[in-house]
């Protein structure tokens, strides 16, 4: 089956091309086309994995697209278990966001649409994580940004929804030049291949490459990580991105595109390993930058009053443990934590989604007590919260914890203590959103109610997930770091690995308890929202600059691309009008002045036989054709034609 | 089939001319008739090309392939001297196929003063025109061809065009023929320089400018440089395209951005690489530093713009950065990003402006601050917009990217003796533009297609697309996907005669 699993994108591919031309025509919308495709596709994944964990045999196969000569430009891939994990995760948590869609988009107008951009989504999303070769990896990664790009300007009608999708392509896109330029370094390094595997191999030897260019390659490709999985100062579209439909945020902003950048460090890690020097401990680029992010970003989660983007800002903050995990060695840590998070990341998203289809508003001010009327919800929203605050024995505790593990054995104190601060923060944002949500009074309008099946059912089913995954890694299971581990065939490397360690995880369970105890202190006995902690404590310039968001949209919206937009390409403008084009124009009234004067001179001296003839019967072809100018454009051409001949005339006879 | 291989290029130059003559034949108010026999006639020739595509051997497609040498003036040694390989094949399809296109397209859509009967005589006479100029090997041919495209585009621009299209089309005419003449002066060069005396772009190739002194060589590709860089059109030779394009009817600007344009880079490669290789290694980084400069001064024109064709037509200096990039750097992967990209832009663009111009005859107005919400109004042709601005920023999957790509990954490495930092710089600024690009593009989306319906147009009946518009599109749309995911369709073609090319300039091939 794993020489076969190119179908697993294929399905879905299909799939859009079906509900592309006869969705509207199908009675549910073309969403039952993309629920069978994907479903068909998780099957196949299981049976991928399956196979995986029976025979643990790497397949890595091509074909050739194109040819430059020698270089051969390849399609293939490669299944091992991370490409099978992720096969995984991506078909599993697609078709719960199918089915939950079906009732959550119900009646939308752009229903089959939006089926259509699910399943190429989900196409291209596969296609990524079946590269064999970086160019095929970043085809799909651009791919998945345009459906992210489709779906956030969902209700297009907005400005401000296509502004969002504006803003999160041009975003990554400006990270793509580094992944762009990156591939491309690597390419040649390489020898003129983009596969993978060879690079990692070259990466990993010593002496192979040299270091600068290794660290070059690393540094732009992780540009491109920092665009796609939202690491600050690139993070800023991706709250915005929630502009979207709730369950695309789920599927792609917070369980499958985004952690792309995390896939692509794990599966080129030899480069992102040798380039930033990982093994050595200290400070690298990567760890300065996902360290900031957990806990930055972590920080503008208190000041949010819509839930989409507590819940965004807390995938940020995650996804920077992820990296995080990688920059100091911990590779299993934080592929395993980009696993576990997948789940209960999209659980909370799709509970937040339910409960925006209750009270039609995105806001907790107009939310609170839903608990009594949305049970189903609540017990599964606390499940994801649970997990992700990192309470044992849920999915988030084993992940959380093997990242600050990998980071205090491998030298990097300074990460595990960031982790530990965002690990209490999240937990107290957290428990904030809960209780803003679902305990004391209702403060909306109308009467909510619990969803319908359609979307409670994918509810239970990944809070399943959220509370067992976990499992799978922990001490003495530890299967998950047998299956999924990155190896090189041919190059003896393996990230380090750690024995769990009983007083370590005591100490994060008890930093998370006190999260949520803080929480249960501020805001459930003080309940009131917009008057939390921040509003009557000194901190108010804090607050001040979290709302602002760190004045980092202002720089990069206002400012930067305001610049660019405004003065300088009206600057450019200007002087293509006035400069280059004012040359042009005085050119052109110059040779009409000189034209002139060749005219009459010749007409004078009558010595143009030759040249009148041909003026005229210019001038008539022109008159047939009703030719307005009078023979003006036949005059400059005979003169320039005139010019030409003396110049050749020259040249013959001076050289 | 013998006789059609030595006939083949000759019978589809020279089926529009003899179209043109038709049609001139036909009382002017028989349009109907009219349109048939130029539809007929354009058919006729892509025939003829689709036997070509088939007879073609790929495998040595570097080869000039079915030839015809014959004498032709012989007090000057110019021969009529054609072939075809596997650079000029994509572009000679290229061409009948975007003039069947445009032949349906303009059905219903004759622009003011309407008179089908020259539009169309003057359409063909461009086909004969561009098609030759892919096909001749000799460099009185080739400018005869080259400068026989100038007139019937003047004529389209200068009585179809829009308000100021007596400004355009002067400008247009004069600045080409400003550059055709230095061209001229440089084959006239070549031809007195090079032992024996000849035209032939052929044998010239083989000589690889041979006794010429550097200084000389330096000089006549300047010329040519002159010549094609105007056409390109390069920066800062640009100007004349924005406003022509501006006051072009649709069809005119179809065919100037699919297939005018290359013109220009078609002759860097044809003529001024093989025939002057040392010189235009001279040149290269100059080239190489207009194409850049064209990419991100041509994506800040379109951000200053608030006409959508306009905008369009500055994204096409933009673009044919990209392709001149691929060229000056010499290389086999740059050579053919710039023929890929070549097409690409000929089809992405050419549809763009398809898409102006219907939008423009819908709303009479092509004001992107009057416009939006076309996506509710026509859902079609508001998709159809979507798919082509991805497709000209460079989208994966889409034609685009297989011209901007590898342009950008061939500046990492240039051909030898080229500065290796310096267009590595090159290439950062080039992928700097792919944002700019996004910018400018996605921008125009927002404000045309997305949105709610203005006021103004609350009530206006906003017809989707038609059906003429749907045969003369749905091809195009189909190959800019196609080529998107088989690239190999066309590097295929060219890879071989490409490497031929680029191993002048030490290339492994």
């Amino acid at each position: 089956m794993a020489e076969k699993a190119w179908l697993i994108p294929l399905l879905p591919a299909l799939s859009f091309f079906v509900i592309l031309f006869f969705g509207k025509k199908m009675p549910k919308g073309g969403s039952e086309s993309g629920i069978i495709a994907v479903g068909t596709s998780f099957v196949l994944a299981v049976i991928v994995a399956a196979q995986w964990i029976k025979d643990e045999r790497i397949v890595d196969q091509h074909l050739t697209w194109w040819s430059n000569g020698k270089a051969h430009i390849t399609i293939g891939q490669h299944v091992d278990g991370l490409t099978a994990m992720m096969f995984l995760v991506v078909t599993f948590v697609s078709l719960m966001v199918h089915i939950y869609s079906t009732g959550y988009m119900h009646g939308d107008v752009r229903f089959t649409y939006f089926f259509a951009a699910l399943s190429l989504f989900t196409a291209a999303m596969l296609f990524m994580v079946m590269a064999d070769n970086l160019l095929q990896l970043m085809i799909g990664w651009e791919l998945v940004g345009l459906c992210s790009f489709m779906l956030i300007g969902h209700w297009f009608e907005e400005k401000n929804n296509s502004s969002a999708a504006l803003k999160a392509f041009f975003t990554t896109k400006f990270g793509d030049i580094g992944l762009m330029l990156g591939t491309i370094t690597l390419f040649f390094a390489a020898g003129q291949t983009f596969h993978i595997e060879t690079i990692n191999k070259l990466a990993l030897e010593h002496g192979a490459l040299s270091h600068g260019l290794v660290l070059t390659a690393a540094v732009l490709l992780f540009l491109g990580v920092m665009g796609k999985s939202a690491q600050v100062p690139l993070h800023i579209w991706l709250p915005d991105a929630m502009a979207g439909p709730t369950p695309v945020s789920a599927l792609i902003h917070a369980a499958t595109m985004v952690v792309a950048g995390v896939y692509l460090v794990a599966r080129v890690y030899g480069v992102f390993w040798s380039g930033f020097s990982i093994g050595n401990g200290g400070l690298n680029w990567m760890a300065f930058i996902a360290g900031l992010t957990m806990v930055l970003t972590a920080a503008l989660a208190f000041v949010q009053d819509d839930i989409k983007r507590v819940l965004a800002y807390s995938t940020v903050s995650q996804l920077g443990y992820m990296v995080a995990a990688l920059s100091v060695g911990a590779w299993t840590a934080g592929v395993f934590h980009l696993f576990t998070h997948a789940f209960f990341k999209a659980l909370l998203f799709l509970g937040s989604g339910s409960v925006i289809h209750a009270v039609h508003s995105n806001n907790m001010s107009e939310m609170g007590g839903l608990k009594k009327y949305m049970p189903q919800t609540y017990w599964t929203f606390v499940i994801g919260t649970l997990a992700l605050a990192g309470i044992f024995p849920l999915a988030g505790f084993w992940s959380k914890d093997e990242i600050l593990l990998g980071a205090t054995k491998n030298g990097y104190p300074y990460i595990f203590v960031l982790g530990l601060v965002g690990a209490f923060m999240t937990a107290c944002y957290m428990g904030r959103a809960v209780i803003l949500t679902f305990h004391g009074e209702y403060r909306g309008h109308g009467h909510p109610h619990e969803s319908p099946r359609s979307m409670t059912v994918p509810l239970l089913l990944l809070a399943v997930p959220s509370v067992l995954i976990g499992l799978i890694n922990a001490p003495g299971v530890l299967k998950f770091a047998h299956w999924v581990r990155f190896e090189v065939p041919g190059v003896e490397f393996e990230p380090p690995e750690h024995k769990f360690a009983v007083p370590l995880a005591a100490f994060s369970f008890a930093v998370a308890v006190a999260g949520l105890a803080v929480a249960y202190w501020v805001f459930y006995l003080k309940t009131a929202p917009n008057k939390g902690a921040f509003a009557r404590s000194p901190l108010r310039t804090v607050k001040h600059v979290l709302v602002e968001k760190y004045y980092l949209d202002w720089l990069f919206v206002t400012v930067v691309v305001g610049f660019i937009k405004g003065p300088l390409a009206r600057a450019a403008y200007w002087v293509n009008q006035n400069v280059i084009d004012g040359v042009v124009n005085a050119v052109g009234v110059g040779a009409k002045l000189v034209g002139r004067f060749t005219y009459d001179v010749i007409d004078q001296k009558g010595v143009d036989g030759i040249v009148n003839g041909i003026g005229v019967s210019a001038s008539e072809t022109g008159g047939v054709l009703r030719l307005v100018q009078s023979g003006r454009v036949q005059q400059y051409a005979l003169m320039l034609f005139a010019a030409v001949g003396l110049l050749a005339a020259a040249l013959i006879l001076f050289t | 089939m013998d006789w059609f291989d030595s006939w083949a290029l000759s019978l589809v130059v020279f089926i529009p001319i003899v179209g043109t003559a038709v049609v001139l034949a036909i009382p002017k108010a028989k349009e109907l008739l009219i349109k048939q026999v130029a539809l007929l006639t354009t058919l006729l020739s892509m025939a003829v090309g689709v036997i070509i595509l088939f007879r073609f051997d790929y495998d040595h497609a570097d080869k000039l392939q079915f030839p015809v040498n014959k004498s032709w003036i012989d007090v000057i040694s110019s021969r009529y001297h054609m072939g075809l390989d596997g650079i000029s094949l994509p572009l000679l399809i290229l061409t009948l196929f975007v003039t069947v296109l445009c032949v349906v397209y303009s059905w219903d859509h004759f622009p003011e003063p309407h008179n089908p009967k020259a539009f169309l005589a003057l359409l063909l006479v461009l086909e004969t025109g561009m098609l030759g100029t892919f096909l001749a090997e000799d460099l009185i041919l080739f400018f005869i061809f080259f400068e026989l495209v100038l007139l019937p585009m003047y004529f389209m621009i200068g009585v179809w065009g829009g308000p100021n299209r007596e400004y355009a089309s002067i400008k247009f005419f004069l600045f080409t023929l400003f550059g055709s003449a230095l061209m001229l002066l440089s084959f006239l060069a070549l031809f007195f320089k090079s032992d024996p005396h000849t035209f032939d772009i052929v044998q010239l190739s083989q000589l690889h400018g041979a006794g010429l002194a550097h200084g000389t060589q330096l000089v006549i590709f300047g010329g040519l440089f002159l010549g094609f860089a105007i056409k390109v059109p390069m920066f800062p030779f640009h100007t004349w395209l924005p406003d022509a394009h501006t006051e072009a009817p649709t069809v005119g600007s179809v065919i100037l951005a699919a297939v005018l344009l290359k013109l220009g880079t078609y002759g860097f490669i044809r003529i001024a690489l093989p025939v002057l290789p040392e010189a235009a290694r001279s040149w290269a980084p100059y080239i190489g530093l207009l194409s850049v400069i064209g990419i991100i001064y041509g994506a800040l024109g379109c951000l200053a713009q608030r006409d959508m064709k306009r905008l369009i037509a500055f994204s096409s200096v933009a673009h044919m950065g990209f392709v001149m990039l691929g060229i000056s750097t010499l290389t086999s992967f740059g050579i053919n990003a710039a023929i890929f990209g070549m097409v690409a832009h000929g089809l992405i663009t050419g549809m763009l402006f398809f898409l102006a111009g219907s939008v423009q005859e819908r709303y009479h107005t092509r004001e992107l601050s009057r416009l939006g919400g076309l996506l509710l109004q026509a859902p079609k042709m508001g998709w159809i917009l979507g798919f082509c601005a991805m497709a000209s920023l460079g989208l994966p999957g889409l034609a685009g990217f297989w011209g901007e790509f590898p342009a950008v990954l061939s500046s990492y490495q240039p051909a030898e003796g080229l500065n290796v930092a310096l267009f590595r710089g090159f290439m950062v600024t080039a992928a700097i533009g792919t944002v700019l690009a996004a910018g400018y593009l996605l921008w125009m989306l927002q404000r045309v297609a997305m949105g709610k319906i203005p006021a103004e147009w609350e009530d206006a009946h906003i017809h989707d697309v038609h059906v003429p518009e749907w045969i003369a599109w749905a091809p195009m749309l189909i190959l800019i996907l196609g080529l998107g995911v088989f690239p190999g369709a066309i590097f295929h073609v060219t890879d071989d005669a490409v490497q031929h090319v680029s191993r002048m300039f030490g290339g492994e091939g």
